[in-house]
């Protein structure tokens, strides 16, 4: 039903502004199938931006996107209709199938996978922060999505949910194989889950950092391929904790 | 818990009591002539006399379809113009103006113009009701559908959302909490309107009860017709507001 290896999510040369201040400055970038790309960098780098334009929603001033797939986005907050209850906002997601039998099935078997069994006629304002992130996960993977936008979708959880969501995305991701373009301030989130992790400059924003990990996933938190790679990015950052003078 | 609840149901009525009371113990000691301020005994005997001649179930009646023909026309017409308004700037920027001037408008001014256009009967003040409800429904709507977050309809889009399934199953159960609230509070406006505009062009209704009790002096039965007005409009209100307690709506107001 799903080829993940039908996308292609590019971005060449490009460059964006908002009135005089330059955003992004001839980025250029290739997601390959399947892969989970992390972006991190300081606030207000673009991070936004950049998925933004990935996504179609601004178009940018110069340069040429690539983009073959259906784009979902999950974003950091009331990315759920509050009039839909979980079944009905993860169906969003399977609008595509005619059959309704199969429908319902491909719907139970997603609350199944979230876990939510029972809270199906839930509304989100009665679900937990880091259950309603769940439902998100489960309406973005839903149907034939093939790319994955995810804005600091965890962001707004406390620590131990954030842990726990960042396992339950990798173990979804395990089920159903989407490209994931995943964009986070969390370092250490960057790092459990990225299969590359791109480091941003300040604006105007640049890639002024590749890295690659290949370590399986999932990631503990003290995994040495993860407190490694951290080290590598917060060096990158200007923030590694031997390095405290500047700031 | 049970004594909060106990609590609220009856402190007000131990306030309406207090007032019945004042308002015996000031006719009982004649503070004011008989005329001007009828006592309770009065109101109630004249109740009795309205209800066995079947005049004020026959008021209450009139009273309710005119507002009803008059409210549901301006729903019916306000919450899609207000829809619409909503979602199209210069439509909004060009029409708002206009708009909010005649929402500032008393109704009432109207009356002239409602008895020259639909003489007498039942259409000068379903006109009237119309005319005070639709422009803050209107404005109403458009207001909320302005402001809905726009993270909204980029997930719509993200899902194919379009055209009329985006406006029927995105934009209008995102207003929906607001346009109830809308909703009470115009058909408050119009239960306001109707007792004026019935004193003028109808030969029936609540607001002519009054009317006519005033020209015969009898402000024993317009009291009792006061009371009517009173209840109705609350008991009204209570049902709009089981509308609120709809699950799909739920959301607007605990949050």
């Amino acid at each position: 039903m799903n080829d993940k290896y039908m996308s292609r999510l590019e971005l060449n040369h490009v460059s964006h502004s908002y009135g005089d201040v330059s955003v992004l400055k001839d980025l250029n970038l290739s997601v390959n199938p399947g892969e989970i790309v992390v972006l991190v960098g300081p606030s207000g780098c673009g991070k936004t931006t950049i998925l933004n334009l990935l996504s179609g929603h601004i178009q940018a001033h110069s340069g040429s996107i690539v983009r073959e797939g259906l784009i979902r986005t999950v974003y950091q907050h009331d990315g759920l209709f509050p009039w839909l209850t979980v079944s009905e906002n993860i169906a969003m997601g399977l609008r595509s199938i005619p059959d309704i039998a199969l429908r319902d099935k491909e719907l139970a078997e997603l609350i199944q996978l979230i876990h939510l069994e029972g809270f199906e006629n839930h509304y989100p304002h009665q679900l937990s922060g880091g259950m309603r992130q769940r439902v998100e996960l489960a309406r973005v993977i839903a149907g034939d999505s093939d790319i994955l936008l995810m804005d600091e979708p965890f962001s707004a959880l406390d620590y131990q949910t954030r842990l726990r969501m960042r396992r339950e995305l990798i173990r979804l991701l395990e089920k159903r194989p989407r490209t994931v373009v995943f964009v986070t301030h969390d370092i250490e989130e960057a790092t459990q889950l990225a299969d590359r992790v791109l480091v941003l400059s300040k604006r105007p924003a640049t890639i002024c950092r590749e890295l690659h990990i290949d370590a399986a996933r999932p990631r503990g938190v003290t995994d040495k391929a993860v407190i490694h790679a951290m080290e590598e990015v917060l060096k990158e950052l200007g923030l590694n904790t031997t390095d405290t003078t500047e700031g | 818990m049970i004594k909060s609840r106990i609590l609220s149901v009856t402190l007000p009525v131990v306030v309406l009591l207090g007032a019945l009371l004042v308002w015996y113990l000031v006719a009982y000691f004649d503070l004011f002539p008989a005329y001007a301020l009828p006592s309770p005994g009065a109101v109630f005997k004249s109740f009795q006399e309205e209800l066995e001649t079947g005049r004020l179930a026959n008021d209450i009646v009139a009273s309710l379809w005119r507002v009803a023909v008059g409210f549901v026309t301006s729903v019916i017409l306000g919450v899609p113009v207000g829809l619409w308004l909503g979602q199209h700037l210069h439509a909004r920027n060009a029409f708002v103006p206009m708009l909010n001037f005649f929402r500032f408008l008393s109704p009432l001014a109207w009356i002239p113009f409602a008895i020259l256009w639909f003489h007498i009967g039942d259409k000068p003040a379903v006109f009237l009701i119309f005319m005070a409800t639709f422009f803050p429904l209107a404005l109403a709507t458009m207001a909320a559908v302005a402001s809905i977050p726009t993270i909204y309809f980029r997930v719509a889009k993200d899902y194919h959302y379009k055209g009329i399934d985006l406006l029927t199953k995105v934009t209008f159960p995102a207003v929906l909490p607001q346009i109830i609230t809308a909703l009470r509070v115009s058909y408050g406006i119009a239960w306001v309107v109707i007792v004026a505009a019935e004193m003028v062009g109808c030969q029936d209704g609540l607001g002519y009860g009054i009317w006519e009790a005033r020209n015969g002096l009898r402000l024993d039965a317009a009291v009792c017709y006061m009371i009517v007005i009173g209840l109705l409009g609350m008991g009204i209100d209570r049902l709009l507001a089981q509308l609120t307690k709809l699950p799909g709506v739920r959301w607007g107001y605990e949050r």
